[in-house]
């Protein structure tokens, strides 16, 4: 990667970055506004999960991945710690490629 | 010192934010090798993990420039991607708009984990401004410490994937979001979402598909009042 490309990277990610705070400074954000801003940063991290977790480069991951993801996923809705959550889903899917599944 | 820290941040917090930072630091060790193994210099691959600092942004242009995209391709892919941070800023941005350091390193600190941190906080500003940055320090120091230990290391590091972190990292964010499930209308604009999300990602490019998941927000529509929404 060349100084430019870093540097093109750099300041437009930054201005993304900056655009929420600003476009947030535009509007009177009343409950129901926040509620739906906070509900629509949860929905795009639910589909960043969803993707991450069954796809990699738009294609199907193999099981190991979502697997681990889901075992993560019912410990944390079984109220286990943040730790353990880290732990077992790594884990599972490190162990499920070590036993040749991809 | 460690006492006060403790008091302030609390203690889930603090174990939570160490055993995300172990992850990050895993992956930022990974992301200066990969780096070095491209021939990158020490002092660029830095540059980019400080100045852009989005890793799925990282990992994804360095994987253009390898192979053989030109710079408009690089910086496209990048950024295409970091647009998700659009919404987060929405959502959070009021957490660190007081001074404007705060606001130049809040805005640098937003990310798809420190966003989840603080949205899982509910409610409490305090606690959500806590866990913003609480977070996003660990972040920040695992990830440059993983960077220089990955470039020192070189190609000796394994891949992420050998260790499973492409299932920690949304594992974590699964984590975080649960609570905000529990509300019907979140959970079905976030099933709506993540099925529109999962089936356009075949035909675009990184990134896109993630936007498009705002389209279930319409499924739970006209949002209830705060009180009944929220938790």
């Amino acid at each position: 990667m060349s100084w430019l490309e870093v540097a093109a990277l750099a300041v437009g990610t930054f201005l993304i970055r900056l655009s929420g705070p600003f476009l947030r400074g535009r509007v009177e954000v009343t409950d129901r506004v926040e509620t739906i801003l906070r509900r629509s940063a949860t929905v795009v991290l639910a589909a960043l999960v969803a993707t991450s977790a069954v796809l990699v480069d738009g294609a199907w991951a193999g099981w190991a991945l979502p697997a681990g993801v889901l075992v993560g996923g019912v410990l944390a809705w079984r109220k286990a710690p943040l730790a353990l959550v880290v732990v077992a889903a790594a884990g599972t899917t490190a162990l499920l490629r070590l036993a040749g599944v991809a | 010192m460690f006492a006060r820290l403790t008091g302030l941040v609390g203690r889930d917090l603090l174990r939570d934010t160490i055993a995300y930072s172990v992850g990050i630091a895993v992956a930022g060790a990974s992301f200066g090798a990969l780096a070095t193994a491209q021939g990158l210099q020490w002092w660029t691959t830095m540059a980019v993990s400080v100045l852009v600092y989005a890793g799925t942004a990282q990992f994804a242009a360095l994987g253009v420039a390898a192979s053989g995209g030109g710079p408009l391709a690089v910086v496209a892919t990048g950024l295409v991607l970091n647009l998700r941070h659009v919404p987060y800023g929405l959502s959070v941005g009021h957490l660190y708009w007081d001074r404007w350091w705060t606001r130049l390193l809040g805005t640098q600190n937003l990310l798809d984990t420190t966003t989840a941190f603080a949205l899982a906080e509910g409610d409490d500003l305090r606690r959500a401004k806590i866990a913003y940055w609480t977070t996003g320090a660990g972040n920040a120091i695992a990830w440059i410490a993983g960077n220089l230990a990955g470039i020192a290391a070189g190609r000796q590091i394994a891949s992420p994937e050998a260790f499973g972190l492409d299932a920690a990292l949304p594992a974590i964010i699964l984590a975080l979001v649960l609570p905000a499930l529990r509300d019907r209308s979140t959970l079905l604009a976030c099933a709506v979402g993540a099925a529109i999300a999962l089936a356009t990602s075949p035909f675009l490019t990184g990134g896109l598909p993630v936007l498009l998941a705002l389209a279930g927000l319409a499924f739970a529509w006209p949002p209830k009042e705060p009180e009944e929404a929220q938790r």
